[in-house]
């Protein structure tokens, strides 16, 4: 186990090596002169060679890359563009916001799509199992922007039960803080939740075909018992698999939610830096996005052990 | 080769002189319709007709956009900003007094052909890649290395990463979200590669001394094509998506152009007083992204009734 533990932690590694370097070459592949597009159309030639120079696209790929890589191994992503500030210390600002608003959104999710799929599943072909299926459908297709909209409209603006925008910081009370969160939560997790719910049911029919559900079922085991206590548990592992990889979802639709809610995290930062194309900030968010992400991954990996005794390294 | 048409040879021989009498025989069966063929499909696959139907509509009101009542979707009006719904405006006016349904219904080009050309491109790329991966063992685990890699990039982070070093144009819009979509493509194209290449009929092939293009191009391509369909139906879904999102954030396609994306993004600032600006194209990109995401979902139970037991 440990040593399955070590082995894949080291296999991240040339994934991020890999990450790493397609963030860093981009502004070596991009099509025109990237020093020029960060400029902008009323920069002057001065302008230009300055934000060269401080990209260092003046000097050789390779051993620009070394260096770009040696300061993030020790926690330096460089100077933004446009506040000169270190980018480690901006994103250090956005983070809590946008940490908060992930977790709750996953946890609220998983609250939520789980029971939703175990109850479709069990009433599979029935009305209640094409209500929750549709309404998948509609998770899936309608964008995150828009159900905040729908949701700042109706239950803000109109019904006055949560805050239209901001974010209050944890610090400030548990109260103000979920208050500020719960429409952007439930907005973002949206798609999250029809695809969670989707693969629970899934899964679920699988499992509740086999022989070890009927002869529960025979012996008169309780159809709780035999949802959430045999059946859920081996149904597990596809789950939290397309949790993990639904994060992926959650980091994109953050930035959106957060433009939405004006909420200032690093989906904002992200925001702002487009449009001041200043792509140090943009790099260092797409990083640290992609590592958490990948971390994500390797606890998942690392969980299935739990659902499954049978899997073992 | 002669030695894969060897199995057919006799049985064509063999049942030719069965043919004439069974041409004799009366037609038991009656004649079906047509429109019972029209229905019977409807009834099998309600998900493909209401998805197609309304997709049909859709592309109907992008194409026929002029003839639809709508004035130059770039005029400014300042006299007449952010007028409500009306006789006159049915979706309203911006605050530049730019009339809202015209722009609407110019925005469904954008999010088509985005969508579109990123399913295609995304689809033929991706195959292509998963193709290589699937057949040469060597470029197997470096191609899947970078897939991974790419992979751990959120796509709509990725999307935005390219489109800050890149001018604002479609074209670009269209590259960006392609570069994002190729890693799950060519990692569905390599996993079927995989699984076929074990099938006994290629392994015959192989025996038989068919040479790889053929075998590739005979037995494997077809047999992608309908996981590829259905996969991408999704793109073109997540592609629309992706451009609102971007044209949204500011980083898609430019300001001038009418996209849904950029409507709302310049409704934003005025939904709280004026939130009929972002409700229109908003209405609009959820009625097209259902449409494909319905398709998506009755092809692939028409396709793989498997899969649809599985998802």
């Amino acid at each position: 186990m440990l040593g399955y533990l070590a082995r894949r932690m080291l296999a991240t590694i040339p994934v991020m090596a890999i990450v790493a370097l397609f963030v860093f070459s981009l502004l070596y592949i991009a099509p025109g002169d990237p020093a020029a597009i960060i400029a902008g159309d009323q920069a002057t030639p001065a302008d230009v060679e300055r934000i060269r120079a401080g990209l260092g696209l003046d000097r050789p790929f390779l051993i620009r890359f070394g260096e770009w890589v040696w300061h993030v191994l020790n926690g330096d992503l460089g100077v933004s563009i446009f506040t000169n500030l270190p980018v480690t210390r901006m994103i250090q600002q956005r983070l809590e916001p946008t940490m908060s608003l992930m977790v709750l959104t996953l946890i609220l999710s998983i609250a939520i799509a789980v029971p939703m799929g175990v109850l479709a599943a069990w009433n599979q072909g029935t009305w209640i199992d094409r209500v929750i299926m549709v309404l998948a459908v509609f998770g899936f297709s309608v964008p995150v922007f828009v159900v905040g909209y729908i949701l700042a409209y109706v239950f803000a603006l109109e019904l006055d039960w949560f805050p239209v925008q901001g974010y209050t910081p944890l610090a400030r009370g548990f109260g103000p803080w979920l208050n500020n969160l719960v429409l952007p939560s439930v907005a973002l997790g949206g798609v999250y939740i029809a695809l969670i719910a989707r693969i629970t049911r899934a899964t679920m029919l699988e499992v509740l075909g086999q022989d070890y559900v009927r002869t529960a079922k025979a012996k008169g085991v309780g159809s709780r018992t035999i949802l959430f206590l045999h059946a859920l548990k081996n149904a597990a592992v596809p789950i939290v698999t397309v949790i993990g990889i639904g994060v992926a979802l959650l980091i994109g639709g953050a930035v959106v939610t957060e433009s939405v809610f004006a909420i200032p995290g690093l989906g904002r930062l992200v925001v702002d830096a487009i449009l001041r194309r200043d792509y140090p900030v943009i790099q260092g968010v797409v990083l640290l996005f992609s590592f958490v992400y990948v971390l994500v991954n390797l606890g998942v990996d690392l969980l299935y052990t739990v659902f499954d005794p049978r899997i073992r390294y | 080769m002669s030695a894969t048409t060897l199995p057919d040879a006799p049985v064509a021989t063999a049942s030719a002189p069965h043919v004439t009498p069974a041409s004799a025989m009366p037609d038991v069966l009656p004649q079906v319709a047509p429109r019972g063929r029209v229905l019977t499909f409807i009834r099998r696959h309600p998900t493909i007709f209401a998805g197609g139907l309304l997709l049909s509509l859709v592309v109907f009101v992008a194409v026929a956009a002029p003839l639809l009542g709508t004035a130059d979707p770039t005029a400014l009006a300042p006299a007449k900003r952010t007028r409500e719904p009306s006789a006159l405006y049915w979706f309203g006016t911006d605050m530049l007094g730019r009339d809202i349904y015209s722009r609407v219904l110019y925005g469904a080009r954008v999010s088509l052909i985005v969508g579109f050309a990123v399913a295609l491109l995304a689809s033929v790329i991706g195959m292509v890649i998963g193709l290589v991966s699937g057949f040469v063992r060597w470029a197997d685990s470096v191609i899947m290395r970078v897939m991974d890699g790419l992979m751990s990039i959120p796509p709509i982070l990725l999307a935005i990463a390219l489109m800050a070093l890149t001018r604002g144009s479609v074209g670009n819009v269209v590259t960006a979200i392609t570069i994002a979509e190729i890693p799950r493509v060519s990692r569905l194209v390599r996993g079927v590669v995989l699984s076929l290449r074990e099938q006994p009929y290629v392994e015959a092939a192989v025996a038989s001394g068919t040479r790889v293009p053929m075998i590739i191009w005979r037995h494997i391509v077809p047999n992608t094509l309908a996981p590829i369909t259905v996969q991408a139906t999704y793109i073109c879904a997540s592609a629309m998506i992706t451009e609102a999102i971007l044209s949204f954030i500011g980083a898609g396609t430019p300001p001038i152009i009418p996209s849904w994306g950029n409507i709302m993004a310049e409704g934003r600032a005025l939904w709280q007083v004026k939130p009929y600006i972002v409700f229109f194209p908003a209405v609009f990109l959820s009625l097209t992204v259902l449409a494909v995401n319905l398709l998506g979902d009755g092809l692939r139970d028409a396709l793989d009734p498997r899969m649809a037991k599985r998802l």
